[in-house]
């Protein structure tokens, strides 16, 4: 169970505002997170990883107490060991494909099976420079997930993608979800779609409602 | 023509890049992640090289490495170091001199990364020093090859705090930019020009070769 409550101050066009969060997501459960653009919905997913820090709260995962502002308590970003899917894929110039996954973790046989998944194993020797919009996108993806991380946290992460390949994808992530034992929060605008790969909604209000 | 003074500046710039090379990707890396009052104080004055005179440093090194000031004393009764008109303290006054020649271009480069390839790298389970290694490092080499060149090619042709510091000791401290100095000052203008034509061909050869290896690096991770 993912414990969250939390009062983080963000800034807008011309004032600061705040976003309060007070929830709890299931665990091996696949939560969408939906809200209006500004909502906070990707620093919610950023604050849950360690990169971004909250003013005020608390935040537990599985018990373990992973921020409290009160008792000065705040994991780093690699004690979480967070699998993150950022909006702009954050894709490591240098890399390639194969790179990217071997950065995660050194197990050829995952390794196979996520490029696999992603449809991508024709490119395994191009850096992210050439690959396609899409491909950096499931690129994306696939590093997040090849650290075997037990939070999965995906923001945007199919917006590159049609959606006959979004449906291949989603039923073998599921696949590997269940493996993994995996907890996942994805934030999409795509809410059609990611509704199917979902198995709770949580809405985040504009900020100061 | 002696070609030592030349030699000498070679020698100067090269030792003075590789040191300045291990100090300035550790400093540029720290002042690319810290937004505080003290980064901004430290950042001022690693840049003030860039606009004071050289002979205002020259003078100031001058009196901290003389013997009869504190820091020359101590260096002298602990160490038995003269950095005072010698290779030694050449070496220290050029490090000070060009410190904002390696660590602006390479700051910036840091700087103009997206911020998410650090974070990225963190929530793999990567420390600061391993996302610096296999992450940012690799995806700056055409700055860290500017930043050195910048360094090499200033040192190359520093004048005014090598004076101060070092004098015209021939084979010591007499490199070539005092060498065409002393030419000039003693009408041969004949070994001026040498001097300055081998000079000015180096830097060209140099800024040249940069560029070259600057577009085969320097191409946008996304071209």
């Amino acid at each position: 169970m993912i414990e969250i409550n939390i009062r983080k101050r963000i800034r807008t066009f011309n004032e600061l505002d705040y976003i309060q969060v007070k929830t709890s997501f299931m665990p091996r459960a696949v939560t969408q997170i939906t809200g209006p653009s500004g909502a906070g919905k990707t620093t919610l997913l950023k604050v849950i990883a360690g990169l971004v820090h909250p003013e005020e709260g608390t935040l537990s995962v599985n018990g373990e107490v992973w921020f409290d502002r009160a008792k000065g308590i705040n994991f780093r970003p690699r004690e979480r060991k967070t699998g993150m899917v950022f909006q702009d894929y954050a894709l490591f110039p240098h890399m390639t494909l194969r790179q990217h996954l071997l950065y995660g973790t050194r197990d050829e046989e995952y390794i196979e099976r996520l490029i696999e998944i992603g449809q991508l194993g024709k490119f395994c020797k191009h850096k992210p420079r050439h690959l396609s919009g899409g491909q950096q996108q499931r690129l994306a993806i696939l590093r997040a997930l090849s650290t075997k991380p037990k939070l999965l946290l995906m923001d945007e992460p199919f917006s590159a993608l049609n959606s006959s390949l979004i449906e291949d994808m989603m039923r073998d992530l599921k696949t590997l979800f269940n493996e993994l034992q995996l907890t996942c929060l994805i934030v999409s605008h795509q809410q059609r779609i990611t509704e199917a790969f979902s198995d709770f909604t949580f809405s985040l209000d504009t900020p100061g409602e | 023509m002696d070609w030592l003074p030349i030699l000498l500046s070679m020698k100067l710039a090269g030792i003075t890049t590789l040191i300045l090379f291990f100090i300035g990707l550790p400093v540029a890396w720290w002042l690319s992640e810290k937004n505080s009052v003290f980064s901004v104080i430290v950042e001022a004055v690693i840049t003030m090289p860039l606009v004071l005179p050289p002979s205002v440093l020259g003078f100031y090194l001058l009196l901290a490495f003389s013997p009869q000031q504190s820091l020359g004393k101590w260096l002298q009764e602990t160490f038995d170091i003269s950095l005072v008109f010698s290779f030694k303290g050449l070496v220290i006054a050029s490090v000070i001199y060009s410190l904002p020649f390696m660590i602006s271009p390479l700051k910036s480069a840091f700087m103009h990364l997206p911020k998410s390839i650090s974070q990225a790298s963190y929530t793999m389970g990567k420390s600061k020093f391993q996302t610096l290694w296999y992450v940012l490092l690799p995806n700056i080499k055409p700055a860290m090859l500017t930043a050195a060149v910048l360094t090499f090619a200033h040192t190359l042709g520093e004048f005014g705090v090598v004076l101060m510091i070092g004098g015209n000791i021939p084979g010591v401290t007499k490199v070539a930019s005092i060498a065409i100095y002393d030419s000039v000052e003693s009408m041969d203008y004949q070994l001026a020009h040498y001097y300055s034509l081998v000079l000015f061909a180096l830097t060209f050869i140099i800024v040249i070769t940069v560029f070259i290896l600057n577009r085969r690096l320097g191409k946008s991770p996304l071209e």
